[in-house]
């Protein structure tokens, strides 16, 4: 069947072709088009009966001539070859080398759907990752395996927080323990992608970096298969050749908006803004590669970076995938417009792995009592500041002063610090108690006694 | 046999005449299983529970003559299974750490013995009925489990093996039936679970179910036999909160269906489970613990099943007469599942894109939900809690909705709270229990008979904390009396020192309902004893400096629910604290 070329196409709209007339197609398979001039395109099959077969063309259909288009079904799904070369390479959204060098020949092809993992198989993630940032590793700390998305709107920082992050990562007390880096983006404007690119050069990671790329002006489609042989990559790297991989992926929205643009053309019935039903489930596909198996020395730790439309939270995509992930950091606008970097808005922003990460044994014994005051104290803190605004600062009581006093400094001195800073998590931690010393030790009540008395400044 | 004509994602259309809605289906060379769902003349409708990628029109289909059906035997505790009962470590054996499609394995273990004790009832000639006990099985040190007789079964018991080790294919007894036909009697049975398994009749519920925490156990109660659901946005801690429930509460047995979401919540589950010891019994908590996993990443419709396979396990150890609680994580991904599915087989979508449906179709998975007196004449509950996860934390959104005028407890979570890390993040004015009156009366007899009164008031000024926080939001603490500011205090109190609850903490995440009791009686203590002291004309700011206020909040965390006597001892130095400063305000006393 591989070898046979079928020129039936019956009608073509938008990515979606029609074939007529060719029995025996198997469903998710991937198919090879040579149109009018000569131009190879790729497809995959997403509805099969002997009448009628359904492909999706990554690279559209405009300009087709259906007369003279030939099909061949190669009878297989999308398969990514790898080997231990595609380290420091870069590919386009379908694997193929961009880079201008030879592609890879590997007898090992993956299918890039991968396999959903066994539950029963997974370790649970418990390495604690010190980023260097204080936000994240004092706060909403990273694990090994885990999957933790940036969400963040346009115009903000988040490409420099997660190649700050890149850079830094490292598990505690362990300096071999150094990350491969898989990155993919899609839907990311050429400067972006460039960005990336000098930092991994400029930090000299970029022989241990993969990259995929699919760039704004490229086709659409293609964007739904980038993240998949991405991934695909990585977990080659992590369950084969035992690295410990982080995988940035952005930007996720102009994913999503991908998956609804071929939707519509399905003809799926819509959910919320238009976006098909089964958003939930194909993230989830995306996001659960990330983990740690039993018995394998590697992971995946996952970072994918979105930008929530109109910085609206509760948009579909950062909503979905936040009932995915292990949490999320949440840029701010406003910390941004004061000049914070990196600007962390640590109220939503949450780590659900944090509580089996940190602590004794991992970082230090109060590092989970000092994470929640901080953020019972700050968010007093601001209700204080919204009250400030409204009788004046004047009016407050001494009390009130004082978390006035602690909010400005936790912003400037906890969250804000510089791009190639790269504090430990004790002087994370440190830091975190010269700012609650500023505050009367009887209000700290999320911390315990012997806790105050050993690191409360104002303690006697 | 029949054959594949078109494949449409996890819908295929087979020519298959003489097929029944419902019935399973093996499809393909690679044989995946689904059900057929719909019926055209000679063509049928079936979804598959495995992605479909790679089948080919013209491959063979047949159906397999039964509907989705699960095991019931010895074999199910401790275990793990995906969302239509292949046992995941027996399928990670066979095919490797990644899901294989097509992999066959049977749901309970077919090479292990079991030491089977017949029934003393039972005997040779005698008449059995559906439903009934024929011997037991220590299924694990902590649960007997009970072989029943299928519930459909009856007539005349012909003979029943003796003690001894069986395994569960093994024929344990037979039946002539009232057709005269024999039915043999294995150690297990299957039962289809789309059909709820019959009982005699409901019973009303009566007992609260003990989670160990307080706003639940204390503020909003659930009883034995009730149906709950718990909606909160992403981030709000409902996982957490199921978790805790699922290790702490005092069911007999748990089931914890994973719909839906993180492989590695399930992980943690597996791992934590079987170091923790059940507070009730002292055994480690798998013993009594059964999960079902259909994570996000696995089939959507095996997903939309993972729900009735769960609850038909639970009704099966409530027919064995024990107190079952099941939870569900997240019936909102079920919902989905099934809104998929319609949305292919180009149902009309109503609200959100969701079938007309829904609604009945929730009602009438929670009704599975009661406390019966089951076929045997013995007593068993099923305690349904369900997560709901609306989109965008939108209570109004249809599901939660619908599940909101099913359910009668509602642990609202929010986003507020867990924003400021307080956990549980159950908001005290959203949420909603219709088992006040029942579990009062519980906890009149067997705690305090002030409890329905404490629980009152304590509610009483959390509402008026509200409405005090509003005007200091408008004008600042100060412009508040002393009387309302000390209102406001009491109140931080409460939440603070009895709502917040740590799961992490090893103290505080579980509280007796003793305990329970004695910090929400000994913070109202607090509460009265300073207002008497500002109607007397203390300043509310003394009184809230008290070194007594920061320590009360720290109760919850330094004394065992085991040990209460130091804690008793000091709740009783409280009105000594606050007559030390009535020395200044009292009108002095005549002289003596």
């Amino acid at each position: 069947m591989k070898n046979i070329e079928f020129r039936t196409a019956v009608s073509a709209q938008g990515g979606l072709l029609v074939m007529g007339g060719v029995a025996g197609v198997s469903a998710g398979s991937r198919v090879s088009l040579k149109d009018h001039v000569g131009n190879l395109r790729n497809g995959l099959v997403i509805r099969s009966s002997d009448d009628a077969v359904l492909v999706e063309v990554f690279e559209g259909t405009d300009d087709f001539d259906l007369e003279r288009t030939w099909v061949r079904f190669l009878d297989e799904p999308f398969k990514l070859p790898v080997s231990r070369d595609i380290l420091g390479r870069v590919f386009n959204g379908a694997g193929l080398p961009r880079d201008g060098r030879p592609p890879i020949i590997s007898g090992d092809r993956r299918d890039v759907n991968g396999e959903p993992l066994n539950p029963a198989a997974r370790a649970y993630p418990r390495e604690f990752i010190q980023t260097g940032i204080s936000a994240i590793d004092g706060m909403n700390s990273l694990t090994r395996g885990q999957k933790l998305p940036i969400f963040s709107g346009g115009g903000l920082p988040h490409n420099r927080v997660a190649a700050q992050i890149v850079r830094q990562a490292k598990l505690l007390g362990d300096a071999s323990s150094e990350f491969v880096v898989v990155f993919a983006a899609f839907g990311t404007s050429h400067a972006d992608a460039r960005f990336f690119q000098e930092s991994f050069e400029e930090s000299g990671v970029i022989n241990k970096v993969v990259m995929f790329l699919n760039l704004a002006d490229e086709p659409v489609i293609e964007r739904l298969l980038t993240p998949r042989a991405a991934l695909t990559a990585a977990e080659y790297l992590a369950y084969d050749l035992d690295y410990h991989v982080l995988v940035v992926m952005t930007d996720m929205t102009a994913y999503a908006e991908a998956l609804r643009e071929v939707a519509v053309l399905r003809g799926d019935v819509p959910a919320r803004k238009g976006y098909p039903g089964y958003l939930y489930s194909d993230l989830a596909e995306i996001y659960e590669r990330a983990g740690r198996i039993k018995n394998r020395s590697g992971s995946i730790t996952l970072i994918p970076v979105l930008s929530m439309p109109s910085d609206d939270i509760t948009h579909p995509i950062p909503d979905l995938t936040g009932y995915i992930t292990e949490g999320q950091i949440v840029l701010g606008r406003e910390l941004f417009n004061q000049g914070v970097y990196p600007p962390v808005t640590v109220l939503p922003s949450l780590s659900r792995l944090m509580k089996d990460g940190v602590g004794k044994n991992f970082t230090r014994e109060d590092h989970p009592h000092v994470a929640s005051q901080l953020f019972a104290s700050y968010a007093k803190a601001l209700e204080v500041r919204g009250l400030a605004a409204i009788i004046g600062a004047e009016e407050l009581s001494d009390s009130d002063r004082r978390y006035l006093e602690f909010a400005q400094g936790f912003e400037r001195r906890f969250i804000g610090q510089d791009e190639d800073e790269d504090r430990s998590v004790y002087e994370t931690l440190n830091l975190a108690w010269d700012l609650l010393s500023m505050l009367p030790a009887e209000s700290l009540i999320r911390v315990s006694e012997e806790e105050l008395a050993k690191y409360h400044k104002g303690s006697a | 046999m029949g054959k594949i004509l078109e494949i449409n994602g996890p819908l295929v259309k087979l020519q298959l005449p003489e097929t029944v809605i419902g019935e399973q289906v093996r499809v393909g060379r690679i044989g995946l299983v689904g059900e057929v769902i719909g019926r055209d003349g000679d063509t049928a409708l079936a979804q598959l529970y495995e992605d479909t990628s790679g089948l080919k029109p013209g491959e063979v289909a047949d159906g397999l003559g039964w509907p989705l059906s699960v095991e019931l035997g010895p074999g199910l505790l401790n275990a793990i299974f995906d969302g239509v009962q292949r046992p995941l470590n027996a399928v990670r054996e066979k095919s490797g750490d990644r899901m294989a499609r097509g992999v066959s394995v049977p749901s309970l273990p077919r090479d292990r013995l079991w030491h089977f004790i017949p029934d003393p009832q039972r005997h040779s000639a005698s008449h059995v009925d559906g439903g009934d006990t024929l011997g037991t099985v220590q299924e694990t040190e902590s649960i007997v489990h009970r072989i029943l007789t299928p519930p459909l079964v009856h007539g005349e018991l012909l003979d029943l093996a003796p003690e001894g080790d069986y395994t569960v294919e093994e024929v344990l007894g037979r039946v002539k039936l009232p057709d005269g036909r024999i039915e043999k009697l294995h150690m297990f049975h299957r039962w289809p679970v789309r059909i709820p398994r019959p009982f005699r009749k409901r019973d009303h519920a009566v007992k609260p179910l003990i989670t160990g925490q307080r706003i639940l156990d204390t503020f909003y109660p659930l009883l034995k036999g009730g149906k709950a659901a718990i909606p909160g946005p992403f981030g709000a801690g409902k996982t957490m909160l199921q978790q805790q429930i699922a290790r702490w509460c005092n069911a007999e047995i748990v089931i914890y269906v994973g719909c839906g979401e993180r492989g590695n919540e399930l992980t943690d589950v597996l791992e934590f489970m079987p170091e923790l010891k059940d507070p009730h019994t002292g055994r480690p908590l798998m013993e009594r613990t059964l999960l079902v996993a259909n994570t996000s990443n696995m089939p959507v419709v095996a997903r939309e099943a993972s729900i009735y396979v769960g609850i038909t396990l639970a009704e099966y150890f409530r027919d064995q007469g024990y107190d079952v609680v099941m939870v569900a994580d997240s019936t909102s991904r079920w919902a989905e599942a099934l809104r998929e599915v319609a949305g292919r087989l180009g149902q009309m979508p109503v609200e959100e894109g969701y079938p007309a449906y829904l609604g009945s179709r929730l009602a009438a998975f929670y009704e599975r939900a009661g406390r019966v007196e089951t076929l045997n004449g013995g007593h068993g509950s099923v305690t349904l809690i369900g997560a709901v996860s609306p989109p965008g934390g939108d209570f109004s959104e249809p599901v939660t909705s619908h599940t909101k005028e099913i359910i009668q407890t509602f642990w609202a979570l929010s986003k507020e709270l867990a924003d400021a890390r307080h956990y549980p993040s159950v908001d005290w004015l959203e949420s909603f229990s219709g088992y006040v009156p029942s579990a009062a009366k519980w906890w009149a007899e067997n705690i305090d008979p002030g409890w329905e009164a404490a629980r009152a008031q304590a509610l009483d000024l959390l509402a008026a904390s509200e409405e005090l926080q509003r005007i200091v939001n408008l004008v600042g603490v100060e412009a508040l009396s002393s009387e309302q500011r000390w209102t406001l205090e009491a109140a931080g109190l409460i939440k603070e020192g009895l709502l917040q609850q740590s799961a992490t903490d090893e103290v505080d995440s579980f509280s007796s309902p003793e305990k329970q009791f004695a910090l929400l009686s000994a913070l109202l203590e607090i509460f009265r004893h300073g207002m008497r002291l500002v109607k007397l004309g203390a300043p509310a700011r003394r009184l809230i400096q008290m070194p007594l206020m920061a320590q009360a909040r720290r109760w919850k965390s330094q004394h065992k629910s085991e040990d209460l006597a130091t804690l008793k001892a000091k709740i009783a130095r409280i009105p000594a604290e606050f007559e030390q400063i009535a020395l200044d305000y009292e009108p002095a006393a005549p002289a003596a």
